[in-house]
């Protein structure tokens, strides 16, 4: 038995979830996935920003696409440091495509002129 | 002068969605006065992700869920005007404001309303102890200097409160090099969602320490060196003995929000003890025409309930340059027993259906009835199995559960089961 | 070779610089600090005191009221705000009442002109005073004034007239070679005939290096909180609780920016550096000030502060000659009523010793007046909207609370005396002084002050030399 607070909504439900993977206490189909796959594959978005190449002191905000593996976020940091983007930037740009080999894009979630 | 219908102050979530609603409700006469240069208010440094779940079904960062908005706004064709702050509005509901290209502005509305946000507790509202050095900083502020202009304002940071923003930034300057020593919290409870806690503090092993806060604060050098933590009793006050020093170069405060009404202060409409505006069903003050909503009328914890609170806003200033808003009765609606504060305050009009009462628990509570009373009568009653002050409540009741009270007064408390 | 250093840029040593431009004379005003009037001066209860207080015959008294009868001229020189608000010193029982009366003759003694008022006169001038009040001292002179631009207008006034003004340099040695003095600092080393010493808090350590002195500095911390200007008539005027031993006690005012000061504690302290704040002796200032005005609102509480005060083993104020070289003057022990009596003490200073020591001789150019910046919530709408089609940054307003916009901002920094941190901005301009206390504009201040002086944002600091406010650029 493991207990869990759900981080899928701002509702923030405990979880508990025993050995076979059944889970109580979720209010939603999506908190008893976020229960199984904090057991067997935890994963989580990050968001961060990127520099802007052709703007002056201009950053711009990312998001993963779909969430990474936990263990590999700061690695995934690590790329979202280095890469520059140019302006005009759109919401869904992608930044960096299959990051790291995770499945997961880092999209541009800002609108830049 | 200028003349327009309806004049929004504030161009942020709530006052989007107020100008959106108030333009389906038929007009079209509206300006947006937006301090800062894009629209959008807080969102924009909101960089993280969480927003839209209720009003989009999907998660959205802060830029992508204002972004929604904002659109709207363009494809609507509603007027807004940025870098223009409002310098004073008065009873007759003439609005002032500034910008670089208009200048000093003087308009008349038929209606206004705020939605002016809210703002930081600083060092000297909480009467913070020790040296007034450089690395103390307000966690949104730190936070607009990360997400918007690429700073980070420390190293090596304590951050003191549990409120949202300053969890949401632990993560956020962990994941850009910073250590987060620890969050230190007053009260016993936290004050952000179980889910920050858990995503921002609990991945990243960053300890939250309950009923302990800031002792002192040393910087002697002009910058942050020491803050010295204790743990306090449960009437607040430090216990001796129980001091944990850390080196560090940052104090970051997460110690509350407060609405940002002065204007509306200044015209002496009625406060609450939300410290913004007390308002009636249709979220009108009490001052006719002037209307509020969002987190300069009370705090809220997500936005898409903001964003409900901005278009009731519009609906309600629709409603009153239209005529449709006579008073028909005036019921206050009060805090009892175990709640802090109910929204709206009074109920004036027959105009909607349902009514919505948000309000905030005072401690976290267990398996209660949340009882509305009028007098003896009891008119509604629900069962909520936990309550935390950190999560505002919202309990709709039709309209007709409101008829023939016996007493013009309404009065929500909680009831252990 | 200069004919005179002052060594310290507060209320005292502006005022003996502004006093000296007059003259065809070559001063150098040297400051450790990184701005003018940043310690003393810049941490008090800014009121222009009546004089009813001080001991007749000392120079506090006779320089308090010659000060406070020369602050309608200085404020209109100076181009400052000038609130001659008058103070009542209440009485809330009949003990206190006879005090007031012993009081009132001192007042007669230092020529202060002060009438004893009825509790129920008190109640219609102060509506929120205690209730229980007996009756009140008032003396209709004193008043209040923003302490900051009156040292930095001071000391812009000085250095437009030909006073050199040096930041963050501190003295470090003197040498007194009989017809001249050699001045060592932390960035180099000057000749002078004449050496003042306003150094404030450092004045026995500036003074020691001449000479052994008979006095020493029993330093004095005093705590304060300040309001928000949430109401323009909680209190019209300064209120002081009967003088003790320790002080003039906690008062409650009006500021002259329309906030509301409560404060200050007077406790005795080692550390000269030590400028925290501690919730008890707060909570003690709050618990005597309710004493006064029992419906104080702490929840308009936007900042608190602390300012120490260069309190002497002599208890007045010390000016005069070292023993063993009237060239070197000591300007000491300038605790309150320093902030009124700094032009009287120039004056007094200037006139017995300094006039003695050279011919002199005026500059036919000296101008005594300064033009504050353009405040734009003081001109009429049509002068604002006539400045923002000029320069379209008068319209962006950067300070929400104080109403700031980034033109006044950058008109600042043209100045002979401009600001160099943030604290040094919102000194000036109030940007930070409001609700949030810079929660908002500070982002927007410290990144105009690093495109105004070329460096990253990075270097820009709040006050002192390690005060900087961002440690890293991220990502770059």
């Amino acid at each position: 038995m493991k207990e869990l607070t759900c981080i899928v909504c701002p509702r923030g439900c405990r979880l508990t979830i025993d050995d076979e993977l059944n889970v109580t206490g979720n209010s939603c189909p999506r908190g008893a996935q976020y229960a199984k796959d904090e057991l067997t594959n935890p994963k989580r978005m990050i968001t961060s920003f990127v520099r802007v190449k052709n703007r002056e002191n201009t950053v711009v905000s990312v998001k993963t696409s779909t969430s990474i593996p936990k263990g590999m976020i700061f690695d995934v940091m690590n790329e979202i440091d280095k890469v520059r983007v140019s302006a005009p930037t759109k919401i869904g740009d992608i930044a960096i495509k299959n990051v790291l080999n995770t499945g997961a894009d880092i999209i541009i979630t800002k609108n830049i002129k | 002068m200028e003349k327009r219908d309806l004049v929004i102050i504030g161009g942020g979530s709530a006052g989007m969605a107020a100008a959106i609603e108030a333009k389906k409700n038929g007009i079209d006469d509206i300006l947006i006065l937006e301090k800062d240069d894009v629209l959008g208010g807080i969102l924009n440094q909101c960089i993280h992700n969480g927003f839209g779940l209720t009003e989009f079904k999907e998660e959205l960062t802060g830029p992508e869920y204002l972004s929604r908005f904002a659109d709207q706004v363009e494809e609507l064709k509603i007027e807004y005007k940025l870098n223009s702050l409002v310098l004073d509005v008065s009873e007759n509901k003439v609005v002032t404001y500034s910008n670089p290209t208009d200048g000093v502005v003087v308009c008349e509305a038929k209606a206004i309303v705020f939605a002016t946000g809210c703002y930081e507790r600083s060092p000297g509202a909480i009467q913070l102890s020790g040296d007034r050095c450089a690395g103390i900083i307000t966690a949104g502020t730190a936070q607009k200097y990360l997400n918007i202009h690429g700073f980070l304002v420390g190293k090596r940071i304590v951050i003191l409160g549990s409120g949202d923003i300053g969890l949401i930034m632990a993560r956020r300057m962990t994941l850009e090099g910073a250590k987060v020593l620890c969050v230190s919290e007053l009260m016993p409870y936290s004050n952000g969602l179980n889910r920050n806690i858990a995503q921002c503090l609990n991945d990243y092993d960053i300890p939250l320490y309950l009923s302990r806060s800031v002792l002192r604060v040393e910087g002697k050098s002009g910058r942050v060196e020491k803050v010295v933590l204790a743990a306090v009793d449960d009437k607040l006050k430090f216990i001796p003995g129980t001091e944990m020093e850390f080196e560090c170069d940052t104090l970051l405060l997460s110690v509350g929000l407060v609405p940002y009404v002065s204007l509306l202060d200044k015209l002496h409409a009625e406060m609450s003890s939300t410290r913004g505006a007390k308002v009636n069903d249709q979220l009108m003050t009490s001052i006719p025409g002037l209307f509020a909503c969002g987190n300069c009328l009370h705090v809220h914890d997500v936005v898409d309930f903001v964003t409900d609170e901005g278009r009731d806003a519009g609906r309600g200033a629709a409603n009153y340059i239209k005529g449709l808003s006579n008073k028909s009765k005036h019921i206050e609606v009060k805090p009892g027993n175990g709640v802090s504060y109910v929204i709206p305050q009074f109920i004036e009009t027959d105009l909607n259906n349902d009514i919505t009462f948000k309000f905030r628990v005072r401690k976290p509570i267990k398996n209660v009835f949340v009882n509305f009373k009028s007098g003896e009568a009891l008119i509604h009653k629900v069962v909520k199995p936990v309550l935390i002050p950190s999560e505002m409540v919202m309990i709709k009741i039709n309209k007709d559960k409101l008829k023939d009270l016996p007493l013009s007064e309404i009065e929500v408390s909680l009831e252990e089961r | 070779m200069l004919d005179v250093i002052i060594v310290g840029a507060g209320v005292t040593g502006a005022f003996i610089a502004r006093k000296l431009a007059r003259y065809e004379l070559n001063v150098l005003l040297l400051e450790r600090e990184s701005d003018v009037g940043n310690v003393t001066s810049n941490a008090n209860s800014a009121i222009v005191h009546s004089g009813y207080d001080p001991v007749p015959g000392t120079l506090k008294a006779l320089l308090n009221v010659r000060g406070n009868k020369m602050f309608d001229q200085i404020a209109d020189e100076l181009d400052l705000h000038f609130n001659r608000c008058g103070s009542l010193t209440i009485a809330i029982n009949d003990e206190q009442m006879k005090t007031l009366y012993e009081l009132e003759k001192r007042s007669e003694q230092n020529g202060v002109p002060v009438k004893i008022l009825s509790a129920e006169e008190v109640k219609k001038m102060e509506p929120n005073v205690n209730p229980e009040v007996k009756g009140a001292l008032f003396a209709p002179t004193a008043g209040v004034i923003d302490p900051f631009n009156l040292v930095v207008h001071c000391v812009e006034n000085a250095v437009d007239n030909g006073v050199k003004l040096h930041l963050n340099e501190e003295v470090t040695a003197i040498k007194d070679n009989g017809e001249y003095f050699t001045v060592k600092t932390n960035k180099g080393e000057y000749q002078t005939k004449v050496v003042i010493n306003a150094s404030g808090l450092y004045s026995d350590k500036i003074a020691s290096m001449v000479e052994d002195i008979d006095w020493k500095l029993i330093p004095r911390k005093g705590e304060y909180f300040v309001l928000d200007h949430f109401s323009p008539d909680f209190v019209t005027h300064t209120l002081f609780p009967l003088p003790t031993a320790k002080g003039k006690g906690v008062l409650v005012s009006l500021t002259s920016s329309n906030n509301f000061i409560v404060g200050p504690s007077s406790e005795p302290i080692d550390d000269i550096e030590d400028f925290g704040t501690d919730s008890l002796t707060l909570g003690e200032i709050r618990r005597q000030a309710t004493e006064l005005v029992p419906n104080i609102p702490f929840n308009q509480v936007v900042r608190v502060f602390s300012g120490i005060r260069p309190t002497s083993t002599r208890h007045d104020f010390i000016i005069e000659p070292s023993k063993s070289n009237k060239r070197f003057i000591n300007v000491a022990g300038i605790e309150s009523p320093g902030l009124v009596s700094a032009p009287a003490i120039a004056e007094y200073a200037f006139e017995n010793y300094i006039s003695h020591l050279f011919e002199l001789k005026e500059k036919a150019s000296f101008n005594p007046r300064v033009k504050r910046y353009n405040r734009l919530n003081e001109i009429s709408l049509e002068e604002r909207n006539r400045l923002i089609k000029e320069n379209p940054e008068y319209g962006k307003i950067v300070c929400s609370c104080e109403k700031v916009s980034l033109g006044e901002i950058k008109d600042l920094l043209s100045r002979s005396v401009p600001p160099t941190t943030v604290k040094g901005v919102k000194r000036r301009c109030r940007a930070g002084f409001g609700k949030c206390q810079g929660g908002f504009c500070s982002p927007i201040v410290t990144l105009t002050l690093a495109k105004h002086y070329g460096v990253n944002p990075t270097e820009i600091k709040w006050d002192k030399e390690q005060s900087n406010i961002l440690k890293s650029e991220v990502k770059k």
